[in-house]
């Protein structure tokens, strides 16, 4: 694997590596046509650590399969190192899927059942030809099982999935990844579905491949304490009904929301801490209805839920995701105003 | 007397690599209307023993020893002695379950009042308009419109709102204890609150007591009053809920206290436990816990540990460097995450 | 042994790779015992049997349906010759084409089922209706009339003719098969990771399938079995020599069906045939296990 270098800076010289040009993506229903990510913008430096943070519904899978190519964007563009990607044919087309891998939620179905370790792991290995034979192969699967952690390498060479621990399968899910050598890797919820008293050390194993290998990373969450952590050198962006609503890093998101949303979901999240939790203060919100997707609601699709609700402003205009500080924005016309008449 | 007392249940299944020892002697009590949360993970043991409660386990689960007594109206009983017409009216009148996954508990092919005058049935009301009138007051104290809940199908019915659903439908016949097996899980943050102010506020209005098993620690926070954490089929600790939260004593809980991030306060120092879960064919010797344990000693590979009192009241733990650990935890403040 | 010290590109699950170790695996359920025993035993009496036994071919009128004794343990059929020695003849040429009819449908099948679900599109539109063409011609009667016309001589072409009307179902059920494996994240990883569409086809999908297509080839034997004596019994295919079709046939046309001295000439082949045919049934319950890596590789 070759260690590129890293661009820690969130808006170094050169543009961002991966894009989204208000991207939209909308699904055929029997029962109707769904926006399941509306006009969303958003870039991603070389190097990036982000979390995108939503209840489902949101759009967070669909606009993490859209960076990984799996899924067409019926509006917008999607940008890799400044090029649109769907333009793209035939070799170039596959190389940008190779450099952005998508790490699935569920560790037993995102590994082939009948497959060992060594057979899922060495076939990009010699189908990109970067193993020439058995033993070329080994040694290189070795250095992935070592890199995400799963020692000794050696034994879990001749294992079936249903052998693994959920954690232990994840693990095998990243180094395959890895061995393509991407420049962007999106785990979605990849961290959801094991133990928690594991989940930390993929986190931080995901955090350690962004700072080794200048990998950016975009973990996609409902979890907003999981997203919390990973991000905090990096940003959460905030998702509801397809729109990203505010965009921040970790500590001023959780201590300072500007978002309603982003405000009621600090509050209600529960915590590991009886007193903190059980006297928290809860954001109220009108309205404990979501919205169906197939009728969102006109102006912020927030509003009806929304306690600093304005009528004629909230329900009329679409809020866009303006800038209120040098690294925070927010989709919200009231949060705008007071933020910005502050400064 | 406690409402529910179980002795050293030892429940056990066949599995295709030999026997597994899913719950070891679990002993604990839940009183009338008490919140008792037991905290586990995969391989605890923690859903074996919700389903053996009140009988429910598959057909190669067996359970090896112990009793759960259950205090009834007309007196102490064994469920594990009831005869099928007992058990019939032991479930859902005596003890009620909600199960983890509400999308997969319900009939796809019959309505929500389908369902709920089915269980009815099954357990003696016959009455179709008794019934109605408590499944509308219900559903209604789940926040819930009757009049559209009952004509739905599950399909079209959102996760909170069949959890909601499961929720209503376990109180129908008044049950004095509910078991709710993780009841949170899969839901977003959002619906997770209202079903936790929502049990909360039930609980107050109707006084049963509940047994919830979780892997979520902060569920415990929210409801508990009591929380026992189970670590390859043992119960390992157990204390009042501030107890366990501010002053652990066994490297388990320490370990998964450590391991769950906060949204409010600090974030500290946060680490996984080390090693894989147990395999539960085949458990380490000695403490299950000592291949993962930063406390264990060499006599941790020779004795599995019984629960002993520590220095807080009403609180035990299994571990035989209780003390050790105390030290390492030190005095918490509430809200201080542990270094 | 690991798959490692193997050093093949495909590997074999571990146990599959060594026969003792797969048959240990089928003979685990007694179903499956019984299935790999009925079905050695048939396959050792039809292709080792004649290498031992030679065949009596010489007419012997003055025994003519004897009833079974010492010498003729199945009795003697209309020309006096001995049963027992038709039936371990009898079965080579049955088997032999019913394995390769099982095969060239299982493998039609299995390569177009497989390309029309992965491509799409055209060619799986194309391929569904002349699958589905194939699948609504009465299969009995297109074969008989073909065998008719046609009159097939050597056993290739039989097992050809029986393939033909035999890959249609099969092929409809690899494609759904496909269809939904398609959706499986490992095989969108694998898509991701740009492995090619016969990597992801033939080594992340197939294998999958594979107890599936396995179980399928040997019911895809047993049909052909039941085509080849009916077509045999009808009098359409001139084989000759010793086979259990045409001592059915001739115990028909030479009526064997009215004394009842002849009862063992008549019941021995059609013992033969059942048997043989509740073996594969067996064996194929039996293969259930030793696809499922879960039951199969334990800890």
């Amino acid at each position: 694997m070759t260690v590129r270098e890293l661009s820690p800076e969130l808006r170094s010289t050169g543009g961002p590596l991966i894009e989204l040009d208000a991207v939209s993506r909308t699904f055929a229903t029997p029962a109707g046509r769904i926006t399941a990510v509306d006009r969303v913008s958003l870039a991603f430096a070389a190097g990036e650590a982000m979390c995108l943070v939503g209840e489902s519904g949101c759009g967070k899978t669909t606009t993490g399969r859209l960076l990984a190519g799996l899924l067409r964007p019926t509006g917008g563009r999607l940008r890799f190192e400044g090029q649109d990607v769907w333009e793209k044919r035939g070799k170039d087309l596959a190389a940008f899927r190779r450099a952005v891998q998508l790490v699935h939620q569920d560790p037993y179905a995102s590994l082939n059942p009948v497959r060992t370790v060594y057979d899922t792991l060495s076939a990009p290995l010699f189908r990109h030809r970067k193993a020439r034979g058995r033993e070329d192969a080994t040694t290189q699967i070795v250095e992935l099982l070592r890199r995400v952690g799963l020692t000794p390498p050696a034994d879990f060479l001749p294992k079936y999935p249903h052998q693994l621990s959920g954690g232990q399968r994840q693990r095998v899910s990243i180094a395959r990844a890895l061995s393509v050598d991407p420049r962007v890797i999106v785990a979605d919820e990849a961290v959801s579905m094991v133990d928690v008293s594991i989940r930390i050390t993929l986190l931080d194993l995901l955090l350690a491949l962004r700072d080794e290998l200048g990998v950016t990373i975009v973990l996609i969450t409902h979890d907003l304490a999981v997203a919390r952590y990973f991000a905090r050198r990096g940003r959460i962006g905030v998702m509801y009904l397809g729109r990203v609503v505010e965009l921040a890093p970790a500590e001023p998101l959780v201590s300072d929301p500007a978002h309603p949303y982003a405000a009621a979901l600090v509050g209600a999240i529960p915590e590991a801490d009886p007193t903190v939790t059980r006297s928290k203060e809860r954001v109220p919100l009108r309205s404990a209805e979501v919205p169906s997707l197939l009728e969102v609601p006109a102006g912020c699709s927030f509003h009806p839920r929304c306690p600093r609700f304005e009528p004629g402003l909230c329900d009329v205009r679409v809020p866009a995701l303006l800038p209120i500080s040098d690294d925070r924005e927010v989709a919200c016309h009231v949060a705008v105003r007071e933020r910005t008449k502050r400064v | 007397m406690s409402l529910l007392s179980v002795r050293d249940l030892s429940i056990a299944y066949r599995s295709g690599r030999g026997p597994v020892q899913a719950v070891r002697g679990v002993s604990f009590d839940v009183e009338p209307g008490e919140t008792v949360a037991i905290i586990g993970e995969s391989g605890s043991g923690k859903t074996t023993l919700a389903v053996g409660l009140i009988r429910l386990s598959g057909r190669n689960a067996e359970v090896t020893r112990g009793t759960i007594v259950f205090a009834r109206s007309d007196g102490p009983r064994d469920v594990l002695e009831m005869d099928a017409e007992e058990l019939r009216r032991f479930r859902w009148g005596d003890a009620a379950m909600v199960f983890q996954s509400a999308l997969n508990s319900f009939n796809p092919v019959i309505d929500v009042w389908s369902q709920f005058l089915d269980t009815a049935r099954a357990h003696g009301l016959n009455d179709p308009k008794a019934v109605l009138k408590r499944s509308s007051e219900l559903l209604e104290l789940v926040h819930l419109d009757p009049e559209r809940v009952l004509r739905a199908y599950p399909h079209e019915l959102s996760g909170g709102m069949k959890q909601r659903v499961l929720i209503a439908l376990s109180l129908l016949l008044g049950p004095r204890l509910l078991i709710l097996d993780e009841p949170t899980t899969a839901l977003d943050i959002l619906t997770q609150r209202a079903i936790i102010d929502l049990l909360r506020d039930l609980r107050q209005k109707l006084g049963f007591a509940m047994l919830f098993i979780s892997h979520d620690l902060s569920l415990a926070a929210e409801l508990a009053d009591r929380v026992l954490t189970m670590y390859a089929g043992r119960v390992v600790e157990e204390a009042r809920v501030e107890d366990l939260f501010y002053r652990p004593r066994h490297p388990y809980s320490v370990g998964l206290l450590k391991a769950v991030p906060r949204v409010s306060g600090e974030l500290g120092r946060l680490a996984s436990i080390a090693g894989t879960p147990p395999d539960l064919v085949q458990l380490p010797s000695g403490c299950a816990y000592h291949p993962r344990c930063p406390f264990a000693i060499d006599r941790c590979q020779q004795e599995d540990p019984a629960l002993v009192a520590v220095d807080t009241p009403g609180h035990t733990a299994a571990c035989i460097r209780w003390q050790a650990v105390a030290e390492a935890v030190g005095t918490r403040r509430p809200a201080e995450a542990l270094q | 042994m690991s798959a490692l010290a193997r050093g093949r590109r495909w590997v074999i699950p571990a146990p599959l790779a060594s026969v003792a170790g797969l048959i240990g695996v089928i003979a685990r359920r007694p179903v499956g015992l019984l299935g790999l025993i009925g079905v050695g035993s048939f396959v050792g009496l039809a292709f080792i049997g004649p290498l031992f036994v030679p065949l009596h071919n010489t007419v012997d009128i003055a025994n003519v349906y004897r009833t079974p004794s010492f010498a003729n343990p199945l009795g003697t059929d209309f020309q006096g010759r001995d049963v027992l020695n038709q039936i371990v003849y009898g079965g080579r040429d049955i088997l032999s084409v019913a394995f390769l009819a099982a095969f060239f449908s299982t493998a039609v099948a299995v390569t177009f089922g497989s390309l029309a679900a992965t491509v799409g599109g055209k060619v799986d539109t194309i391929v569904l209706a002349v699958a589905d063409i194939v699948l609504t011609v009465p299969q009995l009667v297109v074969l008989i009339v073909v065998a008719a016309i046609f009159r097939p001589e050597g056993f290739f072409i039989l097992a050809l003719l029986l393939a033909s009307l035999q890959w249609a179902g099969l092929l409809r059920q690899i494609r759904a098969q496909i269809l939904s494996l398609k959706e499986r994240e490992y095989i969108e990883a694998a898509r991701s990771l740009d492995l090619g569409l016969f990597h992801i086809i033939f080594r992340e999908m197939l294998p999958n399938m594979a107890s599936y297509v396995a179980i399928h080839f040997i019911f895809a034997m047993t049909g052909a079995v039941y085509a080849q004596v009916g077509l045999i019994v009808l009098g359409l295919v001139p084989l000759s020599g010793a086979n259990w079709g045409v001592m059915l046939y001739l115990a028909q046309s030479q009526g064997a069906l009215y004394f009842s001295d002849s009862f063992w000439y008549i019941l021995s082949p059609i013992l033969a045939i059942s048997l043989f045919q509740l073996s594969l049934v067996a064996l194929a319950t039996g293969l259930e296990d030793v696809f499922n890596p879960r039951l199969r590789a334990g800890s």
